[in-house]
């Protein structure tokens, strides 16, 4: 039974391997590269010992790395006139000094008074706006859209009349609809968007130009219970 | 114009936004711009020295009256709902897109080491980000920058306001 004293949270490896670096206050322009390797393999080995997902990125880090251990064991090639270029930590410290910085900066604007939280401006309650951040909206997932339009056609029970005279549906067509419609009104609801179709096939086409705009994330579908109704709004104005 | 700053502060009162000196000139053909100039630093001055609870910003290119840090406490008690929050992967995200814009997403994360779609895509919901056009190398990948909205609540009077902003130049980043 091992005790897990306090892992800092880290925002990624070259988060972690500042740390590293600062808890053995290291210079950063000549990092004894087998100590933090070590190191950072421990702390990787702690992380997963938390079941942490490891992302890819830790372990990318962890390789260069040991690749850069390796390639400081090596003899050095007979290219005297190179000597300067030729530290293979070069790269990983101009990233952690880059990283640093903003990290810095970070620091110094997480500081500063934010609106509505820290600093208020005259009368602009968020409750103000109708109906939308009253609750904690939930991102309606692909399943959601598709049982939602389920639900729709099936109270379609309309007879289909088979139609010859196909009228041509375009799908681009269908997206920009949607979107010239989600200007005028702050968020529509699947159904009223649903509600202009009057035949499968253009109930059909809706839905997918519907998808297609999700895809390329131009809109985003909310619902604000699961299995409540979906509004769709525009993602970015 | 006998009370040019009585007229101002009941514009800045008055605006929605940031009111910025330029727009006050507009609608104050009467008064020359240094004029104007000069009344708004009396104003922010009066403010400033006046016990009250209010202050008056330059923040976004304008002039806004917003409450005093030091009084959120209760200025949260009157409003409902939790206060608006970033995580630290949104913070430190946009802290490079505001140092270093205009930025490919490709490069935030050269910079942080980490994917920052997840962060990226709060940024831009909160319209604290903004996508600014395409670059031109294969790919066409994204062109991010900080939105005007960026600067309004951050409480910053322009990009160079940013903290810190010399020493970054300095290291030449």
């Amino acid at each position: 039974m091992s005790y897990e004293i306090k892992l800092e949270v880290f925002q990624g490896p070259l988060d972690l391997l500042l740390y590293l670096i600062k808890k053995n206050e290291i210079d950063i322009y000549d990092i004894p590269i087998a100590l933090i390797t070590r190191q950072y393999l421990e702390h990787l080995d702690k992380l997963r010992s938390l079941n942490l997902d490891l992302a890819g990125e830790y372990l990318l880090l962890a390789a260069t790395l040991i690749h850069i251990k390796s390639k400081m064991l090596l003899p050095a090639e007979e290219e005297p006139e190179t000597e300067e270029e030729d530290d293979p930590r070069q790269e990983l410290v101009e990233q952690l000094l880059a990283y640093q910085t903003y990290k810095e900066a970070y620091l110094k604007i997480a500081q500063l008074p934010v609106l509505d939280k820290d600093v208020f401006k005259r009368g602009n309650f968020p409750q103000e706006e109708p109906g939308r951040k009253e609750e904690e909206k939930i991102e309606a997932n692909l399943f959601d859209l598709i049982e939602a339009f389920q639900r729709i056609l099936s109270s379609w029970d309309q007879a289909e009349i088979m139609e010859i005279d196909r009228e041509k549906i375009n799908l681009a067509e269908k997206m920009n609809e949607i979107l010239s419609s989600l200007e005028v009104k702050d968020g529509l609801s699947l159904e009223e968007l649903l509600e202009g179709a009057k035949t499968r096939r253009r109930l059909v086409y809706t839905f997918l130009a519907l998808l297609e705009l999700m895809k390329q994330r131009i809109i985003k579908a909310y619902q604000n219970v699961s299995f409540g109704p979906i509004r769709v709004y525009l993602s970015v104005a | 114009m006998d009370d040019l700053r009585g007229i101002i502060e009941a514009l800045i009162f008055a605006s929605d936004h940031p009111l910025p000196a330029e727009k006050i000139g507009e609608l104050l053909p009467e008064a020359t711009g240094p004029q104007i100039k000069e009344a708004l630093g009396q104003l922010v001055e009066q403010y400033r020295s006046r016990a009250g609870g209010l202050v008056l910003s330059h923040v976004a290119g304008g002039y806004q009256l917003r409450t005093k840090e030091e009084l959120a406490p209760w200025i949260v008690r009157l409003k409902s709902g939790k206060p608006p929050s970033l995580s630290t992967a949104a913070l430190e995200t946009l802290a490079i897109i505001a140092y270093r814009q205009p930025i490919v997403k490709g490069d935030i994360e050269r910079l942080r080491g980490v994917d920052v779609s997840a962060p990226l895509k709060g940024l831009l919901e909160k319209k604290l980000v903004r996508i600014m056009g395409r670059k031109d190398v294969p790919g066409r990948p994204i062109i991010y920058g900080t939105t005007r909205r960026f600067l309004e609540v951050f409480g910053l009077k322009d990009l160079s306001d940013l903290p810190s902003q010399r020493e970054l130049k300095d290291l030449g980043i």
